[in-house]
């Protein structure tokens, strides 16, 4: 780790001054990502502002149609949630499986949807369940957010307020993890929502994406027969050397098939 | 006070408090005063001429004490790091072993080789000063495929070894072999890959080093599981000191699997530089650095054939290996695809005549040497396969099959054709009692039930054997060892009756400190409590051979058992003065000396204080009572087992689920059942890892490691194992004081063959290689579509 001079704002105000002044600055939050980044001197920020000071960013509100999550809010929290968990269970269900209890104990979704590892949970939630991301600056739907490996619609100094879940009729996550790592190898989030069926698959390609033709055949028939003999293009799939592309894309299909067995 | 007669009972472990409660005491956490840290810059590329570096920029950066290349290492005549096997070939000329710098000279041969040293008064100032140092390389096309770097054509690791070849080995009888295949009924062949495996020990590797001008002395405190080897290597071989002068302590060490035998350049670097500098220098290996340089295990490709008669009978066995040793000829990675692997071919058969050929090959790779089992897993993976190939070839139940060549348990001792004789055994009765336990003959049924859920159910037998308690030294030492294989014992009564166990074995993670004093305390009487095990320092224990080859109970504890019965042979000559009788009269059991016929009896606490307060004593008797054995064997022992594994997989995720596992082992007579068992469990935890998750990976174009980190080299987690069911049977090794046979390799040994057995019984297809990844067993169902694929 290089040395960085550390900030700890406690307001949304004070980390955007911050980040604008300093020569090369970071928002830090769970620090899951950067952190280990750090260790390895693979980034070398001059500044890290750390966002966990920020009393907005925290906290869970669940009212009539929606689930708010605070960007700063920790994975174990979102999993532990007793109102999550009664109003969108699969994503309970997701925080739940992020990393180990560690990384659950300090990541937070801001973080990982900021950082938009095509590995991890959250994307799938956000994407499935047609969520909005607010930020210090706008709103940004779900369908407009995710932009490709580590890429998202947010600006510079932009920071990730909270994310509103609107509550789904029913929804499944099933994930099948990397046997080394235990991030996403390939996941599927299946759910029924007032703006349509949503399927959203993570881990398998560059960046979370839609499964149209099967929003499209769940919609006839929500089942798991429905999503019989859909196919995914393995040219768009990740290969590496856990999973080909070919393997990934035949288990978009087990996997999505299971999300909607999960979702019942 | 805890009570007597132990043996055979699980005592909680003494060394677990201080382990559990974080007040271990590891390499890392030795500092000493004025202690510098070192970093070493590694090399980026796997083969690559050093045309120039460039340290003038990095010298200036805070902190540095001194950087150091491979030049100045050898301006100083260090030698170089040492193979301490020769093997010799076909040609009976001994193996290449090029020439292994600490610090690359010329050339660097693998990523991660070491390019040069920043010794520095912090470790992040060492690894800043590193960053600045500037290298620059020729790049050269590197030879990183197995099979590939014997071609023709291929670049060449080094100038003195042609070919890559390390040397060309066989051993058995080949005339004999042919013979028996030109008059067998049926061949069964099969093609192995046994993968590459990272040991990953929890703890680094680590050594601090220390040189005292006041008495001329170096130490260096190091991960090590052998103190004084390393001493002889460091002395004799690299540096040219006297064995007085230099003292090697590996304190408590976080495991070593094999991989903290060796003598490794980071600790040659840190002593030489230490003496250089006149101060303390410190390096400890990060988890990256670790997967790029700690050696690593297995490594082979392998092509072999079984002959057989009408009925199954093996006839003869032939085994064609290519054994990667990687970028240097490590410590003892010579012996492990030779002598530890090719004399273990006949497994628990009467197959009357073995052929192996093992060809060694350098690669632009880490170094492969021992890793838990070394050469016996490979020995058994190649037969308890082929086995199983075989049986299904000729259709007969794999248990069958292997009873109607099983060494029958009244042929010992067994003399098989490949050099070993066994001592002990009864390989019927291991297999039946396996079979019973996993309920071998419910199986099909429960195929059918997994059928119906659309799951792919098969099951596994690996009867394994193994060579341990290594070695009488006259034997390795005519097969080309270098040193002896025998272990000492000192135990010294303290006046008040306690007891310090002096062992040259060393424990990382076995448990010796409790076993031992279950040793000490059945046989001198002694409550375990009051006995202390010390080893792992050279100027406090007797020369000593160190722990591998699950040798520490059945060498270093036989060597205790001698040391207690001169004890308690000096101890009748005490009693027998006290008690005013003759020594012939006087009998020991259970810590007391008695006179035969008579109440006179005289305990062992009294007999010690006597020897050190000798007011009344023998007139012709030395004073104190401490006594010194070396034990070397007669024979290797040879435990020996049968693991099943079940086995169901999914065919849509290519998952496989472990559903059962039983392993019935024999390691002789046993001294603490928990521990042993513990070692079973951790055994066999490696051997899945091995079968099913563990590979490293290397780019085999530029030779970078894909597998760098615990994100992409599968260890295995506790949800990954299944719940064992051990048992054992017990038939003593008849040529020990103990019966002891060892048991800290079984579990790896047996493990992957009765896995990948049951998978591709499973699967229906020989054709998958470990590890069997949820993606190969994916593709091999996709090209072998077994009856019962779901989709």
């Amino acid at each position: 780790m290089y040395e960085f001079n550390y900030h700890r704002p406690t307001s949304l105000a004070e980390a955007s001054k911050l980040l604008a002044g300093a020569a090369d600055g970071k928002f830090v939050a769970g620090g899951q990502t950067l952190l280990p980044t750090l260790k390895q001197r693979l980034a070398a920020p001059s500044d890290l502002i750390d966002l966990g000071g920020i009393a907005e960013l925290q906290g869970i509100k669940v009212d009539g149609g929606s689930v708010s999550i605070g960007a700063g809010t920790r994975h174990g929290v979102v999993a532990k949630s007793a109102e999550v968990a009664k109003a969108i269970p699969a994503l309970a269900k997701l925080a739940g499986g992020i990393g180990d209890a560690q990384v659950r104990n300090m990541g937070t979704i801001g973080g990982s949807l900021a950082n938009n590892d095509p590995a991890a949970d959250y994307p799938a939630a956000v994407l499935g369940l047609n969520a909005t991301i607010h930020t210090n600056k706008r709103t940004i739907a779900a369908d407009d957010y995710f932009k490709g490996m580590f890429e998202t619609a947010l600006e510079d100094g932009e920071i990730i307020v909270k994310v509103t879940f609107p509550i789904p009729k029913r929804a499944g996550y099933v994930k099948f993890p990397n046997p080394a790592s235990r991030y996403v190898m390939v996941g599927a989030m299946v759910a029924e929502t007032a703006s349509g069926i949503r399927v959203a698959i993570n881990g398998a390609a560059p960046c979370v994406f839609r499964h149209k033709e099967m929003e499209a055949a769940l919609a006839k028939s929500f089942s798991a027969d429905a999503l019989k003999g859909i196919k995914t293009d393995p040219k768009t799939m990740n290969n590496d050397i856990h999973a080909s592309a070919e393997y990934r894309a035949h288990l978009v299909g087990v996997i999505a098939k299971r999300a909607v067995l999960a979702a019942g | 006070m805890t009570e007597l007669g132990s043996i055979g009972k699980s005592v909680r472990r003494k060394e677990d408090y201080r382990f559990i409660t974080g007040q271990g005491h590891y390499t890392d956490d030795i500092n000493r005063p004025g202690q510098a840290h070192a970093y070493f810059l590694r090399s980026p590329h796997a083969f690559a001429r050093i045309k120039s570096i460039d340290i003038s920029a990095a010298s200036a950066k805070p902190g540095v004490v001194a950087i150091y290349t491979g030049k100045d290492m050898a301006a100083d005549k260090v030698g170089g790091l040492i193979c301490g096997w020769t093997v010799k070939g076909k040609d009976g000329q001994p193996h290449k072993a090029p020439r292994h710098d600490a610090i690359a000279v010329e050339c660097v041969r693998h990523v991660g080789d070491q390019v040069a040293v920043v010794i520095a008064e912090t470790y992040a100032q060492a690894k800043d000063a590193a960053e600045a140092i500037e290298v620059d390389y020729e790049v050269l096309k590197p030879a990183i495929d197995l099979r590939d770097a014997l071609k023709p054509g291929a670049p060449q690791v080094h100038a003195d070894a042609p070919g890559n070849l390390c040397y060309d080995w066989d051993f058995g009888d080949k005339a004999a072999t042919d013979a028996a295949f030109a008059k067998a009924a049926h061949v069964t062949r099969v093609e192995l890959l046994n993968n590459r495996l990272s040991p990953n020990p929890m703890e680094p590797r680590s050594a601090v080093a220390e040189y005292d001008r006041g008495t001329d002395m170096t130490t260096v405190y190091v991960t090590s599981q052998n103190p004084h080897v390393l001493r002889l290597i460091l002395c004799a071989f690299v540096f040219g000191l006297p064995e007085h002068k230099v003292r090697v302590v590996a304190p408590d060490v976080g495991g070593g699997f094999g991989s903290k035998i060796f003598n490794y350049p980071e600790e040659t670097v840190a002593f030489w530089a230490a003496r250089k500098l006149r101060r303390p220098v410190k390096w400890t290996s990060d988890r990256s650095e670790a997967f790029l340089t700690d050696a690593h295990g297995r490594d082979h490709y392998t092509i072999a054939h079984l002959a057989m008669d009408k009925d199954g009978k093996f006839l003869g066995l032939k085994v064609d290996t290519l054994a990667n040793m990687g970028a240097y000829l490590s410590t003892f990675a010579s012996a492990v695809p030779t002598y530890l692997y090719a004399l273990l071919l006949a497994g628990q058969y009467t197959t009357p005549a073995i052929y192996a050929e093992v060809k060694a090959v350098f690669t632009n790779t880490a170094p492969v040497d021992a890793y838990r089992g070394a050469g016996r897993p490979e020995a058994t993976y190649v037969v308890e396969r082929i086995v199983e190939a075989a049986a299904r070839e000729l259709k007969l139940d794999p248990a069958e099959l292997r009873r109607r060549n099983f060494i029958a348990a009244d042929a010992f001792p067994y003399q098989t054709p490949v050099a070993c004789v066994y001592d002990s055994g009864q390989y019927a009765l291991t297999l039946s009692e396996a079979q019973k336990m996993i309920d071998y003959a419910g199986f099909p049924a429960r195929k059918a039930a997994s059928a119906k859920q659309g799951k792919l159910r098969g099951i596994g037998i690996s009867c394994y054997i193994e060579a341990c308690g290594i070695a009488p030294s006259a034997v390795v030492g005519s097969l080309g060892a270098g040193v002896g294989l025998w272990e000492s014992a000192k135990i010294r009564f303290n006046p008040t009756g306690s007891v310090c166990v002096y062992t040259g074995s060393h424990s990382h993670g076995q448990g010796h400190e409790t076993t031992f004093a279950q040793l000490v305390s059945d046989k001198l009487g002694v409550p375990i409590d009051q006995v202390e095990v010390v080893h792992g320092d050279t100027a406090q224990i007797p020369m000593g051979m160190g722990t591998y080859g699950s040798r520490s109970l059945a060498v270093g504890g036989s060597a205790i058992s001698k040391a207690a019965d001169k004890l308690i042979e000096k101890g009748k000559k005490i009693a027998a003065h006290l008690m005013e009788a003759s020594p012939a009269d006087v009998s020991y059991g259970n810590g007391v000396f008695s006179v035969a016929g008579t109440d006179k009896s005289v305990p062992m606490a009294a007999v010690a204080f006597t020897a050190y307060v000798p007011h009344n004593y023998p007139a012709d008797l030395e004073p104190g009572f401490e006594e010194t054995a070396f034990y070397d064997p007669a024979n290797f022992t040879f435990p020996s087992g049968c693991h099943i594994a079940e086995v169901e997989i999914d065919p849509d995720t290519g998952i496989t689920k472990i559903a059962n596992w039983v392993a019935v082992d024999d390691f002789g007579n046993v001294i603490n059942p928990m521990i042993v068992e513990g070692q079973v469990h951790g055994g066999i935890a490696q051997g899945v890892g091995q079968a099913l998750l563990e590979g490293v990976v290397y780019d085999t174009e530029s030779g970078q490691l894909l597998t760098g980190s615990f994100l992409d080299y599968t260890m295995p987690r506790a949800d990954d194992l299944p719940s064992y069911n051990v048992a054992m049977t017990h038939t003593p090794c008849p040529h020990n004081p103990l019966g002891v046979k060892g048991c800290g390799e079984a579990g790896a040994i047996a493990a992957p063959a009765a896995l990948m057995n049951a998978i591709t019984d499973a699967l229906g297809t020989e054709a998958i290689q470990m590890p069997a990844t949820p993606l190969k067993v994916w593709q091999t169902i996709q090209s072998h579509k077994p009856a019962l694929a779901a989709e």
